[in-house]
């Protein structure tokens, strides 16, 4: 008897297990034994241990795109999330009319596919036939060009914002409505103020809410790859091919046709993510407590 | 920052991967194939087969049906599996998967080597590929050709380059039509002088294509496949250096733009008369036509400048060939196929003058119907019969490397980020020339170099 009822559970499981060993587990095993293999235009696959691995960490051109976006996760994530706080405070906040509008307005470019936006940003940045080009040369005054060295790494930080601000304001929004609204009364009796009550009440509520989309963007930021690769086209020069750590796995499988130390930078990619993210959950942990 | 893009590289990574265990296709000699007898041709030209046939010339169609009159048993699949390198990408993974690639496949004639290095194409040699040599120019035909004299593919399209040029532009401000490299430079100095809205021309950062082109009419031999394990390499010699002075110079003191091509900020530049010239291709006279169509009437065709007065050179930029994958189950109807598309008198004119390919058959270049046609947009100038002349002037023994992707990502990144941020070209030939050599090293080559 007591056997059966274990295989059933198993048997409700079995669909989700299925599609989670076919399509996550076993692709990922084989991901990893790739890495270790050496595949040569001449002289063929040969086994190479951590060869791969240890090629990886001293490719200058991985570490510059890790440090990269490590500093775009640092700037960018930060004026993002802000954002998105902020206007999911003033939609929650009932002081704004057409809240409605407005909700769907600041959402509307999460839902603009990001091939799209990237060519849209690329147009809006040209140096020379661009509207802001076109604007700034009309007002006597020279423009920056957005796609130069100097810029390059801002206007991806300016598209990635105006892409994903909508997405994060959502999350912190239904957030906040899930709060219960006996601590507004609370506070209210305590004499607080709209403004203290968006401080001490409503932000702290919703900690959990902000952690997941920090984590999100996170993943997201190391996990760059449409928009640099969208931009690449208009600004060769600048972003290249291992511009991103994402877009340096990209190329080194399909243009230099090096499969096996392309699994092996995507196996480090997803390390320094995972690092990553733990780092900031025991970080938000440590301070919450006493 | 969706989170599924969190798999991407493990998927792209995979997709490959997964494929690349089916089946190794890598063989080391070719061993030698029993001519096919008219009689095994005639059967297999009888017998009702299917074949599939990538390519990205558009409404390819009516030529296909020219052949599907001749040989009613054969049906031939076109598919579209994108223009150029996404085709390539497809192409390695089916022919690593061991299933799925066509059996006609249109490759462009830099991608050759490339292909053959992994065995993926078939000798057409015992197919009579070998008689239809005289069909063709003889740089196009040195092109499908192996080292060992093998015939990789049949050539379909061309693209000697020459200058496209505004004669508007160049009258207003008393420029001739300059003849040699130094006359350009000279009115490259002169023209943006006269007016800092103007380039003479614009040398795109991003398009290794016209440098390889410019290098092969310098006479430049860049590389060299002495054996299959053997390959030179020699992207810093003379040739290379005197480019990279001659553009370097050019672009520091600002009289020639590095805008990237085929971006908007490009084709906005054309119609609005920012470039003076373009250095292209015998295909472009038509792309422009349709691309700038503001400025129809005011361009004009002439050949490149040239390094020594008097002096006849040029190089390709572009056109393709028809090839046949090693793994066909019909070798024959695709050898034969591939051999219709591009020596059919009716199928190539057809290709010439609906689909504005510019062609590599001699045949075609003196053809009255094709180098006689005289578009409004160049002013009423013959502009086929100036690169049908051009076509003659391109020098046979350039070769391609044996994995060009790597070295066209490398050029972007050294040489033409150079050019593009106007800093040291010359010193940018040197890290172009020790980032593909580690490549080739790593890919297991013995590399040599001068």
């Amino acid at each position: 008897m007591r056997r059966a009822r274990t295989w059933t559970g198993y048997l409700f499981v079995a669909p989700f297990l299925v599609v989670f060993v076919a399509m996550l587990v076993v692709p990922l095993a084989y991901a990893a034994y790739l890495s270790l293999f050496k595949d040569q235009l001449i002289g063929g696959t040969v086994f190479g241990g951590l060869d791969n691995y240890a090629r990886a960490l001293t490719d200058s051109r991985l570490l510059d795109g890790v440090w990269r976006m490590a500093r775009f996760f640092l700037t960018q994530v930060p004026i993002m999330l802000g954002l998105a706080l902020f206007f999911a405070l003033a939609l929650d906040s009932g002081v704004l009319r057409l809240v409605r509008l407005f909700r769907l307005g600041i959402y509307i470019p999460y839902a603009v596919p990001s091939v799209v936006a990237a060519l849209m940003w690329g147009y809006i940045y040209g140096p020379s036939f661009g509207p802001l080009a076109q604007l700034a040369d009309k007002l006597g005054i020279s423009s920056p060009n957005l796609l130069s060295g100097d810029f390059a790494l801002g206007s991806l930080a300016n598209v990635v914002t105006w892409e994903f601000t909508g997405y994060n304001m959502i999350i912190l929004y239904a957030a906040l409505r899930a709060i219960p609204p006996e601590l507004y009364e609370a506070a209210a009796v305590d004499g607080a103020g709209p403004w203290r009550t968006a401080w001490s009440v409503k932000i702290p509520a919703i900690r959990s809410a902000l952690l997941l989309t920090v984590i999100f963007s996170l993943i997201g930021s190391f996990q760059l790859f449409n928009e640099p690769q969208l931009l690449q086209r208009l600004a060769p020069n600048v972003i290249d091919s291992s511009y991103t750590p994402n877009l340096y796995a990209y190329s080194l499988a399909f243009t230099s046709q090096e499969v096996n130390y392309a699994a092996a930078v995507s196996f480090l990619i997803g390390l320094v993510i995972v690092i990553a993210s733990y780092t900031v959950l025991l970080a938000t942990n440590r301070r919450s407590k006493p | 920052m969706i989170i599924s893009k969190r798999w991407l590289p493990v998927l792209a990574v995979l997709s490959l991967g997964l494929s690349a265990c089916a089946g190794s296709p890598t063989t080391t000699t070719t061993p030698a194939a029993q001519n096919a007898g008219q009689a095994d041709i005639d059967k297999a030209m009888t017998t009702p087969t299917e074949l599939t046939f990538w390519t990205w010339v558009p409404q390819i169609e009516k030529e296909v049906a020219l052949f599907q009159k001749k040989y009613p048993a054969i049906k031939v699949k076109v598919v579209n599996a994108g223009q150029g390198e996404p085709q390539y990408t497809k192409l390695r993974t089916a022919l690593k998967a061991g299933s799925g690639a066509p059996d006609v496949v249109q490759i462009e004639f830099q991608y050759i080597p490339t292909f053959t290095i992994t065995g993926s194409l078939l000798d057409l040699r015992p197919y009579g590929a070998a008689a239809l040599k005289d069909k063709f120019v003889d740089w196009t035909w040195s092109q499908v050709t192996g080292d060992g004299g093998e015939v990789w593919a049949i050539p379909q399209d061309s693209g000697p380059m020459g200058m496209l040029y505004r004669k508007d532009i160049f009258d207003k401000h008393g420029i001739a039509v300059p003849k040699t490299w130094d006359e350009f430079a000279a009115a490259a100095r002169k023209l943006h002088a006269a007016d800092p809205g103007v380039y003479l021309t614009n040398l795109a950062s991003n398009q290794n294509a016209v440098w390889t082109g410019l290098l092969w009419q310098a006479g430049a031999k860049p590389f060299g496949t002495p054996a299959r394990d053997r390959v030179t390499i020699n992207l810093n010699d003379e040739h290379s250096q005197k480019l990279a002075t001659y553009w370097g110079g050019l672009v520091k003191e600002g009289v020639v733009s590095t805008d990237a091509d085929f971006t908007d900020q490009w084709y906005q530049s054309l119609n609005r008369g920012k470039y003076a010239t373009w250095l292209t291709a015998a295909w472009a006279p038509t792309f422009l036509t349709t691309s700038a169509k503001a400025t129809s009437g005011k361009w004009r065709a002439a050949p490149l400048p040239q390094w020594q007065a008097g002096q006849q050179a040029s190089g390709n930029w572009g056109g393709s060939t028809s090839a046949v994958t090693k793994g066909t189950k019909n070798p024959i109807a695709a050898a034969k196929f591939a051999e219709f598309l591009n020596t059919d008198p009716e199928s190539t004119k057809m290709m010439a003058t609906q689909q504005f390919l510019f062609p590599p058959t001699k045949a075609l270049l003196a053809d009255p119907e094709f180098v006689g046609q005289k578009p409004e947009f160049y002013g009423g100038q013959a502009v086929n019969k100036e690169f049908a002349a051009i076509s003659g002037t391109v020098s046979t023994d350039f070769q391609w490397p044996p994995f060009l992707d790597q070295v066209v990502s490398d050029w972007d990144e050294t040489v033409g980020k150079a050019l593009g941020d106007k800093g040291d070209v010359t010193a940018a030939l040197g890290q172009w020339q020790s980032r593909t050599t580690t490549y080739a090293t790593n890919q297991g080559f013995k590399v040599e170099s001068k």
